[in-house]
């Protein structure tokens, strides 16, 4: 009743109940002042003149005396997740290494830098490495003070010559410059720099395999706990980030955690490089805001997809290991870790490999799992079996020479090697499978039924019936008379 | 009666033998070897005999390398001086090679081998003096790299991946992502990355190599690394110099 009374006393307002919709952000557009790889494409010098003269090393001193908690603070605060692949925040994995007491622990302290860039699909760390070797140096320096590292390795893949040469020249320039070693950049912090070169083997892209691998063994994963960050390299504390994360760090401490923070939606702040191949008109490396719409990655960077938008059959947005998207929800994602997260795939790397209508999609997926089969350590055994299974799989249904039934046994499959690795090896090779059966498993099995109307029946493994020979006693249990559902007669 | 029954038995079983013989053929299954074996068996040019040393260069980059890694950690080196021991060794990794290194690293032969057989850029074969890798993962097969292959191999007189030419000069192998995605197709050669390939350019990359040139590494297309090659949209602008747009702290 007072309500009322009030309610008519006073001119009609809104509830609460309509809320005004926030206004729409449209995230990409990145201005050239806001790129941190000012040098991604080489066009100016990469040693440390150039380096200098496009920002690099500018009061890094001043940086490095403001202290380990407030490099990670404001690398927290910019909200950098780790470049690499599985987002994890930056500053946090950091913060691991300062644990209550660490100056008591005699041990060295070690931060590695993950250059073995080999997943397929991905090049940008080459473009750093490259082109800006000196911000990557620097951001050695800068996470290193961070996590009070006594020196960094950086593990870069022996097929990247050019750039691990890149590379060393830069180290060394920095190191007649004063600007690491002994009293590094004059801040009576000494701090060393090295570089490893691998020797192909893409498992080395995962940490603690990268840490074996340094340390002279094969590259075999370790099991985790310990975490590197406890027992890492040499057994000594360590973390291990990739290039990205670690060459952006100096250009956020200088340019303030907000300004980062201000790129991308929340949660998935910043910039980042992205790296666009196959059936675009113009494949190239970009570093765009995060966030940005899938299609107007591809159109405005790319020159749009060959033959039109219309003609695209499917992307692959983060490197061979995450799942496939149609082109109705490529139309609609984020280049950010959330909304591909939603969309049942992720942005691992930033790699977005474009697949247009020419495509034999299942053949393109079947050639990851040939990589896969041939990347898998051999250590734990639902990988190493299972992704020899997957190929030997994927290569029948290629050509459609299975049983429909075979695509729910493969689905079971993957389903069996995801998650039962050390490393997440086994989940990247089970995904491409996954999404390629979440969203064409009408193509896959209009090819599975096709084979089987032009060859007749299939045995398990893939023999023809028409190849067995008649005079032998056939075990039931190869499938030679099973019915199939749905085949068309 | 008895001993006429059992003979004809025998001669049915031998009948049905023979007859099965003939019909059936002894099933194995097919030989699936992988890249290369991973055991060393004696040959003449590959034995613990064949010596190898590092030339004095070589031996000052060792020890600058082992110098990296903390001392009770030499073993660390050994990725990088196998690398340094294939290069001087014609770009393969004989037994002795590895030998050689393990004594270097005073660590046991066989911690060398297990290295050697699991890193893909170790060769334990001879190779050509042309090494060329054409990538044929993913991103570069929906660019066309398996017509690359094959014109390589038909330009090289029809040998398969794996194999090395007559001549000794190109061997060529498929290998998985190089890291170039954007530039793809793709071949290695040597060190050097070729990229943005197609059946002409790779034709004129590998002629220059048997003439004993040197073409540039790249792409091969015209542009310049891995830009747009319709035209730059991004870093279009000059790059903003030192404490631009930095924080007034660091400005």
């Amino acid at each position: 009743m007072f309500n009322a009374t009030k309610a008519a006393s006073r001119p009609f307002r809104r509830s609460f109940a309509t809320v005004h919709d926030p206004p729409v952000r449209r995230y990409g557009g990145l201005k050239d002042q806001d790129r941190i790889f000012t040098n991604a494409y080489c066009r100016h010098d990469h040693g440390l003149k150039g380096a200098l003269s496009r920002g690099d090393w500018h009061r890094t001193k001043d940086i490095l005396l403001k202290g380990d908690s407030w490099i990670i603070q404001t690398i927290k605060d910019s909200g950098l997740r780790g470049r690499g692949g599985a987002g994890f925040p930056s500053g946090l994995k950091w913060s691991f290494m300062n644990k209550p007491g660490w100056e008591k622990d005699p041990r060295p302290r070690y931060l590695v830098v993950n250059a073995d860039e080999g997943e397929p699909g991905t090049c940008k760390d080459r473009e750093i490495l490259r082109g800006d070797p000196h911000k990557l140096v620097e951001g050695c320096l800068v996470a290193g003070r961070a996590m009070n590292a006594n020196a960094a390795y950086i593990y870069i893949r022996g097929e990247f010559f050019q750039e691990a040469t890149h590379l060393q020249q830069a180290i060394d320039q920095a190191y007649k410059a004063g600007l690491i070693g002994k009293n590094a950049c004059g801040s009576g912090y000494d701090f060393d720099v090295y570089v490893h070169r691998g020797a192909g083997a893409y498992i080395c892209g995962e940490e603690t395999a990268l840490i074996e691998s340094i340390e002279g063994k094969q590259g075999k994963p370790r099991l985790k706990p310990p975490f590197p960050a406890d027992v890492g390299l040499f057994g000594c504390p360590t973390t291990v980030a990739n290039v990205e994360t670690v060459a952006v760090a100096p250009t956020i401490c200088r340019r303030g955690s907000s300004w980062f923070a201000g790129f991308g939606r929340d949660r998935n702040q910043g910039t980042k490089l992205f790296c666009i191949s196959g059936h675009v008109n113009n494949p190239c490396v970009v570093e765009e805001e995060m966030s940005i719409p899938l299609k107007d990655l591809i159109e405005k960077h790319c020159g749009g997809v060959r033959g039109g938008w219309d003609n695209l059959l499917g992307i692959i947005p983060g490197g061979s290991s995450v799942p496939v998207i149609p082109k109705d929800v490529c139309a609609e994602v984020l280049m950010d870790y959330d909304s591909l997260k939603d969309a049942q795939t992720g942005l691992g790397t930033g790699a977005v490999i474009v697949m247009d209508k020419s495509t034999d999609i299942v053949a393109a997926i079947a050639r990851f799992a040939h990589f896969y089969k041939h990347e898998s350590c051999g250590q734990c055994t639902p990988c190493r079996e299972g992704t020899t299974w997957m190929m030997k799989m994927m290569d029948r249904i290629v050509e459609g020479r299975g049983h429909l039934r075979e695509i729910d046994m493969l689905l079971e499959l993957t389903k069996q090697i995801e998650g039962r690795t050390i490393c997440a090896l086994g989940d990247a090779a089970a995904w491409p499978i996954q999404g390629l059966m979440r969203h064409f498993r009408p193509e896959v099995e209009a090819r599975i039924n096709k084979f089987r109307v032009e060859n007749g029946p299939v045995l398990f493994g893939g023999r023809l019936l028409s190849q067995v020979d008649p005079t032998h006693a056939l075990p039931d249990n190869l499938g030679a008379n099973l019915k199939e559902i749905n085949v068309p007669h | 009666m008895l001993t006429s029954t059992y003979r004809g038995i025998s001669r049915q079983l031998a009948g049905a033998t023979t007859r099965l013989s003939v019909v059936r053929s002894f099933s194995k299954s097919s030989v699936r070897s992988s890249d290369a074996i991973f055991v060393h068996r004696d040959t003449p040019y590959n034995n613990p005999r064949t010596a190898f040393e590092f030339t004095p260069e070589n031996l000052t980059r060792a020890n600058e390398i082992i110098s990296h890694y903390p001392p009770q950690y030499k073993k660390a080196a050994v990725i990088p001086l196998l690398d340094l021991a294939q290069r001087q060794n014609k770009g393969w990794t004989s037994i002795s090679v590895m030998n050689y290194v393990a004594n270097l690293l005073s660590m046991p032969p066989m911690r060398v081998y297990e290295v050697a057989t699991f890193y893909t850029m170790f060769n334990r074969e001879p190779i050509g003096e042309h090494f060329v890798q054409v990538c044929t993962t993913t991103p570069c097969m929906l660019r066309g790299s398996t017509d690359i292959l094959n014109t390589i191999c038909d330009t090289l007189g029809g040998i398969n991946p794996g194999q090395t030419t007559k001549d000794g000069k190109f061997t060529v192998i498929e290998v998985e992502c190089q890291g170039a995605c954007s530039n793809a197709p793709m071949m290695v050669v040597g060190d050097d990355f070729y990229e943005d390939l197609t059946s002409e350019t790779t034709k004129k990359i590998l002629g220059a190599f048997s003439k004993g040139q040197k073409p540039n590494p790249g792409p091969q297309s015209g542009r310049h690394t891995s830009e747009n090659s319709a035209g730059l949209t991004a870093l279009t602008s000059k790059p903003c110099g030192p404490g631009e747009f930095c924080t007034p702290e660091f400005s």
